[in-house]
């Protein structure tokens, strides 16, 4: 904790740390944030507000199971696969979080490239993360089919209480949809990264702005932060 | 005489902007570096806890030891995320603390909506027993 990181400044940090730090960092007509660019805060903030989303869905799907008096369907058995004439419980969830959380360490490993400049490296492992990030919207693409074939619907299933459906498609499907622009975003700037915008500096076709390899470590926490909303989904909807 | 004054003006102001450039962004070569082994380790360390949350589920555990069990393993992956990978626990605390703090206020609503469906599920209980 006492050495902070110099993310992107050349400020010479002789800033106090600490309680301290907050209060002299936030006080008097300045810049609250002052070793993250713009870019990185603005990210971080609007994470922050994604949390909230997500927090309201969870709390919603908390509030129909407490209150409701019919039992709710246990996931154990309701995401259950039949591999290889065995019956295992959540096995498809299991290896979703297991590929979401490979394509969080392919990015880590990219934001790290990206800042020594190996364009090859880092572009080849975003790339990875985004084959990891469609393989689970696939995933989960077929758990949706079975499920519907199944007869579950927003509105009643087979099983249990009829509020399993809409939450189940609620949160899964906001993840999902999270997890789908996030593949697009790591394309797109992947493809920056390869074709060498970032050591050329080439100015971006919407902003004008010149490019850095920071916009790296940005696509990284909206990649983590899709990652992370999965580790409570899988902890509060499928395992509890 | 003026525009002199002017001239004088305007090099100080180009003097602000210019010490103005150096505290504002560019990411050259800086960032957060850290060794590859730090992320291979947390991304085993995710993994192990993976799979015991996974295994929670196919031993069939049940009562307090599940609840507790899964949410230990849920907070301590959000931690090694938002930590490591995330790079928070390298940031000023500045803006850790802007960040992070939010979201524990949810809890405040977790309290409130565990006591309002506790009293819907009394009230449905009471007055709509058949339906059970």
């Amino acid at each position: 904790m006492a050495e902070t990181a110099l993310t992107s400044t050349g400020e010479p940090s002789a800033r106090v740390g600490g309680l301290q730090g907050i209060v002299a960092d936030w006080s008097s007509d300045q810049r609250a944030f002052k070793n993250v660019s713009w870019g990185k805060a603005m990210m971080w903030i609007f994470l922050l507000s994604d949390t909230f989303i997500f927090s309201c869905f969870l709390l919603s799907y908390m509030t129909a199971r407490m209150s409701t008096t019919v039992p709710w369907p246990n996931p154990s058995e309701v995401f259950a696969l039949n591999l290889g004439g065995r019956h295992i419980p959540l096995i498809l969830i299991a290896i979703m979080t297991f590929i979401l959380i490979s394509s969080s360490g392919t990015m880590a490993m990219a934001v790290n490239f990206g800042y020594r400049r190996d364009r090859v490296k880092t572009a080849a492992l975003m790339l990875a993360t985004a084959a990891f990030g469609a393989t689970f919207v696939g995933m989960q693409a077929f758990e949706w089919t079975k499920l519907i074939m199944e007869g579950v619907r927003p509105w009643g299933n087979p099983w249990g209480a009829a509020q399993f459906g809409s939450s189940f498609f609620m949160i899964t499907g906001f993840h999902g949809t999270h997890v789908t622009i996030g593949v697009i975003f790591l394309l797109a700037i992947a493809r920056k990264v390869l074709r060498g915008d970032f050591d050329l500096e080439r100015r971006g076709f919407f902003t004008s702005r010149k490019g850095y390899y920071e916009i790296v470590e940005i696509t990284g926490l909206y990649w983590h932060f899709v990652d992370l909303v999965w580790v409570f989904i899988f902890a509060l909807f499928y395992l509890w | 005489m003026t525009n002199a004054a002017l001239d004088v003006q305007g090099t100080q102001h180009s003097l602000q902007a210019h010490v103005l450039d150096t505290v504002a962004p560019v990411a050259h070569g800086k960032g957060q570096q850290h060794p590859i082994k730090l992320y291979l380790v947390v991304w085993g360390w995710l993994f192990v806890l993976s799979t015991c949350s996974y295994l929670v589920d196919y031993f069939g555990l049940q009562g307090n030891l599940r609840w507790s069990l899964i949410v230990l393993f849920m907070v301590l992956k959000a931690g090694l995320i938002v930590a490591v990978f995330m790079h928070m626990a390298w940031e000023r605390l500045a803006l850790a603390y802007a960040i992070l703090l939010p979201p524990v206020l949810v809890l405040v609503f977790v309290t409130i909506m565990v006591l309002e469906s506790d009293y819907t599920r009394l009230l449905r209980v009471l007055f709509f027993a058949s339906s059970t």
